[in-house]
C-alpha cells in the first residue's frame, strides 16, 4: 500500500546554483500526482530529493524535511533503506545490460542479498504482470539480456524492476519522454493501474500525459512551486497567472 | 540567403570526387592493416619454421641435459613459467582491479588519485630491467637468495599499472544511468561497484588483465635478477626456479646448435602458452552471454 508524502521548506543546491526554494506540499496516498514546468524549473531536482538521489552528486546539498508515512527520510534512515522504499523509474530505459530478463527484474532483490529461488520466480512473475510486460517476454527471460528488448518494453522492465522491491511511492521522472506515442499510452495505462497501489508522482513536459494520470498536479517555475492543486483545478482555473501563460502556451 | 544551394548539396560534379576519396580511404585502412598483420604472422611461421622440429615429447617431459648429451627439454622451465605467471597474476590483477576501482569510483578529482594515476602511469613506463633490479635490491637482498617468490611479486608489480588504468577507463565508460538504476533500488555503493559496475565493464577490463599477462610472460630482464633460472625441477617457491625466457635466453647465447634449436622450440612453446591462456580466459568469460547483450 502507498503512503502519503508531506515536504517541508525543502531548498536544493548544485554547488551555488539555489535550484529548489521553501517547497511546500503534500501528496496524498494511492494517487498520483504530476509535475509540470519548463526545463530546467527544478522538477527533477525535486523528485531526485524525495528518495535522496539528489545527494549522490558531491556537490549537491538539501535543507528541509520530506516525510514519507511516517519517517522522515532526512532523519531517521539512511539513503541505502530509504531508496528500497521508494522506486524510482528514469528518463532513459536503464536496465542492466549484463543481465537477463529475469535477473534485471530480481537484481534489487538479488542484490541485497535474497536467494530463495521459489519467491525470486513469483517476484519476477508478478511485477512483470504488473508492468503489463510478462506476455511479451515469459519465453525468453533467462535468454535474452534486458537490452535486447525496445525502448519501450525497456522502459516497462525497468518498471518492473522498480515494483519488485515493493516499493510505497513510485517517483517516475518523464518516463515516456524518450518513448513512441503507442508505448507512451502503455506507460500512461500502468500508471492508472499502479496508482490504486502505489503512490506515485511523475515529472512530465506533456500536460495532456498531466491531465490523463494524475489526480493532483504542481506547476514549478525556476526552483519554486508556483502552484499545487487538483489537475481538474490546475487546467481550467489556474489561480496563478503564470500557471495559466505555460499550460496555455505563451511560454516555456 | 548567403550561400546558393546549389553549392551546398551534393551535386554530380563532386561524385567521381567522392568515390575516388571513398576508395583511397578504403585502401590505405586495408594496407595499414596488412602491415600491421605480415610483420606478426611472419614471426608466428617462423618460429614455427624453426622450432616445430624439435619439438617432442622430451621436450615437455625432460629436464635440460648437459651440455654434449642430446635429448633433454624444458619441461622444467614450462613448469616454473607457469607457476611464476600464476604468482603474478594473483597479486598483480586483484591489486591492480582494486586499484582500477579506487580511481574511477572513489578517487575522481582528489589529490590522492591523481598521485595514484601518475605513478601508475610512470610504473607503466619504467624499464623492465629496471624493475628487476628493484625486486633484486627488495627481496632477493634481504632473502639472501633468488627465489621464485622475487620474480613473481617482481611480475606481479609490472602487471599493476595497465591492469589499473585500463580497469579505471573501463569502468568510466559505464554509464552513469546504470549506477543511478542501481542506487535506485536501495543497492549499497560498494554492492553496485561489484555487481553492476563492475561486472558491464568486466570484457574491457578483462583484456587489459590479458595485455598485462601477455607482457609479462616474456618479461627476461626482472628473471635475471629474481628468479635466476635452474636446471632441475622446481620443488619450492623459495628457491630459484626455471622459466622459459631465461631458458631461451641461456640457449640462444650458447654456442651449441642443439641448444639453439632447444631455444627456438622454447619460444614457440612460450607464444603458444600466451596464446592458449589468452584464448582460453576468453573462451571461458564469453560462454553465458546473453542473446542482445553487452
Amino acid at each position: 500500500m502507498g503512503v502519503g508524502i508531506e515536504v517541508r521548506d525543502l531548498n536544493a543546491w548544485y554547488g551555488s546554483t539555489h535550484s529548489l526554494r521553501d517547497i511546500n506540499l503534500t501528496m496524498p496516498a494511492n494517487s498520483a500526482t504530476a509535475l509540470i514546468g519548463p526545463s530546467g524549473c527544478g522538477k527533477s531536482t525535486f523528485v531526485r530529493c524525495l528518495n535522496r538521489m539528489h545527494e549522490t552528486n558531491p556537490s549537491a546539498r538539501v535543507e528541509g524535511s520530506v516525510k514519507v508515512g511516517d519517517i522522515d527520510i532526512y532523519k531517521d534512515a539512511s539513503p541505502v533503506e530509504i531508496r528500497r522504499r521508494i522506486g524510482m523509474v528514469f528518463q532513459r530505459p536503464n536496465p542492466f545490460p549484463t543481465m537477463s530478463i529475469y535477473d534485471n527484474v530480481a537484481s534489487g532483490l538479488k542484490l541485497n542479498g535474497f536467494r530463495n529461488r521459489k519467491l525470486l520466480d513469483e517476484v519476477v512473475e508478478r511485477s512483470l504482470k504488473q508492468a503489463a510486460l510478462w506476455n511479451e517476454v515469459k519465453d525468453d527471460l533467462k535468454k535474452k539480456s534486458g537490452a535486447s528488448l525496445s525502448g519501450g518494453q525497456q522502459q516497462r522492465l525497468c518498471i518492473a524492476r522498480a515494483l519488485a522491491v515493493d516499493p510505497e511511492v513510485l517517483l517516475m521522472d518523464e518516463p515516456a519522454s524518450a518513448l513512441d506515442p503507442l508505448s507512451t499510452s502503455k506507460i500512461e495505462d500502468l500508471i492508472f493501474q499502479l496508482k490504486n497501489e502505489y503512490t506515485i508522482v511523475i515529472v512530465t513536459h506533456n500536460m495532456q500525459q498531466a491531465a490523463r494520470v494524475a489526480e493532483n498536479t504542481g506547476f514549478f517555475l525556476m526552483g519554486q512551486l508556483v502552484e499545487f492543486a487538483s489537475t481538474n483545478t490546475i487546467f481550467t482555473k489556474p489561480a496563478d497567472k503564470r500557471t495559466e501563460d505555460y499550460i496555455t502556451g505563451r511560454f516555456g | 540567403m548567403s550561400q546558393p544551394l546549389s553549392q551546398i548539396r551534393p551535386s554530380k560534379t563532386n561524385a567521381w570526387h567522392r568515390w575516388a576519396s571513398d576508395h583511397a580511404i578504403t585502401a590505405i585502412s586495408v594496407l595499414g592493416t596488412i602491415v600491421v598483420l605480415v610483420p606478426l604472422v611472419a614471426v608466428l611461421f617462423y618460429l614455427i619454421y624453426k622450432g616445430a622440429s624439435s619439438l617432442n615429447l622430451a621436450f615437455f617431459t625432460h629436464v635440460p641435459k648437459p651440455v654434449g648429451e642430446t635429448g633433454g627439454g624444458m619441461a622444467n622451465s614450462i613448469v616454473g613459467s607457469a607457476i611464476i605467471l600464476t604468482l603474478a597474476s594473483a597479486m598483480g590483477i586483484p591489486v591492480g582491479i582494486a586499484g582500477g576501482v579506487y580511481l574511477a569510483e572513489y578517487g575522481a578529482g582528489t589529490w590522492l588519485g591523481a598521485i595514484i594515476r601518475f605513478v601508475a602511469d610512470v610504473l607503466n613506463g619504467v624499464p623492465s630491467i629496471v624493475m628487476g633490479i628493484a625486486g633484486y635490491s627488495l627481496i632477493v637482498v634481504h632473502q639472501h637468495h633468488f627465489s621464485a617468490l622475487a620474480a613473481g611479486v617482481t611480475l606481479g608489480i609490472m602487471m599493476i599499472p595497465t591492469v589499473t588504468r585500463t580497469t579505471e577507463e573501463m569502468l568510466l565508460t559505464v554509464p552513469h544511468a546504470i549506477r543511478e538504476a542501481a542506487y535506485g533500488l536501495g543497492v549499497p555503493r560498494w554492492r553496485t561497484i561489484l555487481s553492476i559496475s563492475l561486472r558491464t565493464a568486466a570484457p574491457g577490463i578483462i583484456t587489459g588483465c590479458m595485455l598485462a599477462f601477455a607482457r609479462i610472460a616474456g618479461e627476461t630482464a626482472p628473471l635475471l635478477f629474481t628468479a635466476f633460472g635452474s636446471q632441475f625441477w622446481p620443488h619450492s617457491l623459495n628457491e630459484p626456479m626455471a622459466a622459459l625466457p631465461l631458458q631461451i635466453f641461456v640457449y640462444a647465447l650458447s654456442p651449441y646448435d642443439e641448444w639453439h634449436r632447444l631455444a627456438w622450440a622454447g619460444a614457440l612453446v612460450l607464444i603458444s602458452m600466451i596464446m592458449i591462456s589468452v584464448g582460453l580466459v576468453r573462451y571461458v568469460t564469453s560462454r553465458g552471454q546473453l542473446k542482445g547483450g553487452h
